[in-house]
């Protein structure tokens, strides 16, 4: 499978200043992609167009060709940088973990999730805890890519480590292709085959 | 070592003390409805005794059956008023959030056009058209508190609506009406239960001043606003006690109410674990 983005331009508002114009890309599902930039330059802005969260203001998302699915199933998920925000704080994690769909009981428990964390409440676990949470819950079945922003940048350093060992076999094993959006060049360095600078 | 108590705990006693005592007063006034109304001139005007905790009045009438029972039919105002009212506003809160911009706009003004009247002149209109009463007072109070909570409920669904877990949840290949009931409902019952819960005391001091301004229930019935206007009279006469222990009942009553639904605000929110 392969994800394009063709001559993606985007504005917040209707008149204001555009946050990038014509940005071209295609990842395919065997690859793993980094995207560098500097802040502000509107990398998640990018991740939130190519996995559907937002609109482009022109050009088009394509998967196999195809523009990505308005209703049911996303097969590029994204990952997000805040996972306090990614998570209903007034669910217990079992019910936040239920809204991904058909994650295998494997993922789960390779990700280090305790059982007694799925009966907690978000603000009784910390950062890291959560953010496990959040890539289970985008590794459903059907998932092709996965977006990752950010997803390390507040977590300790054996976290970290152990959530990247685990993600690049995952979508090593499965063929899901994986964008990574990240500060640290020692990290995309050692993740990514491909860099795309913007 | 001396065990503290949490917040969580003091909250759901606090809670069961309150719905305790506003069910026994309610069952209560039902009981003594009868009893309330019996005159007998061999014991009018009697300062409070053990025979009769709140006295008399002019009429005999033993005041401690009057007040129980004008505090029973104001709970019972109460909870019907609210109830109309938080219904009305989780619909047209709902309505303003989901159905798109020209509902929205339609709704706020309502809601403007509600507030912007003073509250208790509104109430009377309404009651006065109705022809005073049960029911004016039941439908001038619901009619005149539902906006409040309204506005609540629809900044509560637009914000949710812009929430990451949500938009989450969407790509995740969830249907509105899941997501609704999944994520949405969680938050807004809360909203809604403690709206519900604090509207009470509302709802009770407004019936308690429209009766007394005499615009409410009628005279014979015991209620706390009738009885706490004709006791006007006697005042100067120094019968103090058929003002003061009713009002002091319904402060009482008013204050449960809002301790109980702070406590239940408490509650409900995962948040005070910690405290």
């Amino acid at each position: 499978m392969i994800l394009e983005g063709r001559n993606l331009t985007f504005a917040y508002e209707e008149k204001e200043r555009e946050v990038f114009t014509n940005v071209n890309l295609s990842v395919e599902s065997s690859e793993r992609v980094a995207v560098l930039g500097p802040s502000g330059f509107g990398k998640t802005t990018l991740c939130k167009i190519l996995a559907g969260y937002l609109k482009p203001k022109s050009g088009e998302v394509l998967i196999d060709g195809r523009p990505l699915p308005e209703k049911g199933y996303c097969p590029v998920q994204m990952i997000w940088q805040h996972p306090e925000r990614a998570v209903n704080p007034r669910l217990r994690l079992r019910d936040t973990l239920a809204d991904g769909r058909d994650v295998e009981e494997r993922v789960v428990r390779e990700l280090g999730i305790e059982t007694d964390w799925m009966n907690r409440y978000p603000q009784e676990l910390s950062g890291g805890e959560l953010q496990r949470f959040c890539i289970a819950r985008a590794l459903g079945k059907d998932t092709k890519f996965l977006i990752a922003d950010e997803i390390s940048t507040m977590l300790d350093l054996i976290t970290q480590s152990q959530i990247w060992t685990f993600l690049l076999k995952e979508v090593e094993s499965r063929g899901i292709g994986l964008i990574v959006v990240s500060h640290s060049e020692p990290l995309l360095n050692r993740v990514a085959q491909r860099k795309i600078i913007f | 070592m001396k065990t503290k108590m949490n917040q969580r705990k003091k909250a759901k006693i606090l809670l069961a003390v309150a719905v305790f005592f506003l069910a026994a007063v309610a069952v209560a006034g039902i009981i003594c409805h009868d009893a309330a109304m019996v005159t007998d001139f061999s014991r009018k005007n009697l300062p409070p005794s053990l025979a009769y905790p709140f006295g008399t009045d002019w009429l005999g009438r033993n005041m401690f059956y009057r007040t129980l029972t004008g505090l029973s039919m104001s709970i019972l105002i109460g909870v019907c008023a609210a109830g109309v009212s938080v219904v009305m506003a989780l619909i047209l809160g709902l309505a303003a959030a989901t159905l798109g911009k020209k509902a929205d706009s339609v709704i706020t003004f309502l809601i403007d056009l509600v507030m912007g009247i003073p509250h208790i002149l509104l109430l009377l209109l309404i009651s006065f058209a109705l022809g005073k009463g049960l029911r004016g007072v039941i439908v001038g109070v619901a009619l005149t508190h539902w906006t409040s909570l309204a506005r609540l409920i629809r900044g509560e669904v637009l914000q949710l609506k812009q929430s990451e877990y949500i938009q989450i949840a969407r790509k995740l290949g969830h249907s509105n009406l899941e997501i609704a009931r999944k994520h949405m409902l969680v938050h807004l019952l809360p909203q809604f239960l403690v709206g519900l819960v604090l509207m009470f005391p509302h709802a009770i001091l407004h019936e308690s001043s429209i009766t007394f301004l005499g615009f409410g229930l009628s005279t014979e019935q015991p209620a706390i606003g009738v009885i706490l206007s004709e006791s006007m009279k006697y005042l100067i006469m120094g019968k103090w006690w058929l003002a003061l222990f009713p009002g002091i009942m319904l402060v009482l009553t008013v204050v449960l109410f809002d301790l109980g639904g702070t406590s239940l605000r408490k509650i409900l929110d995962p948040n005070s674990v910690h405290k």
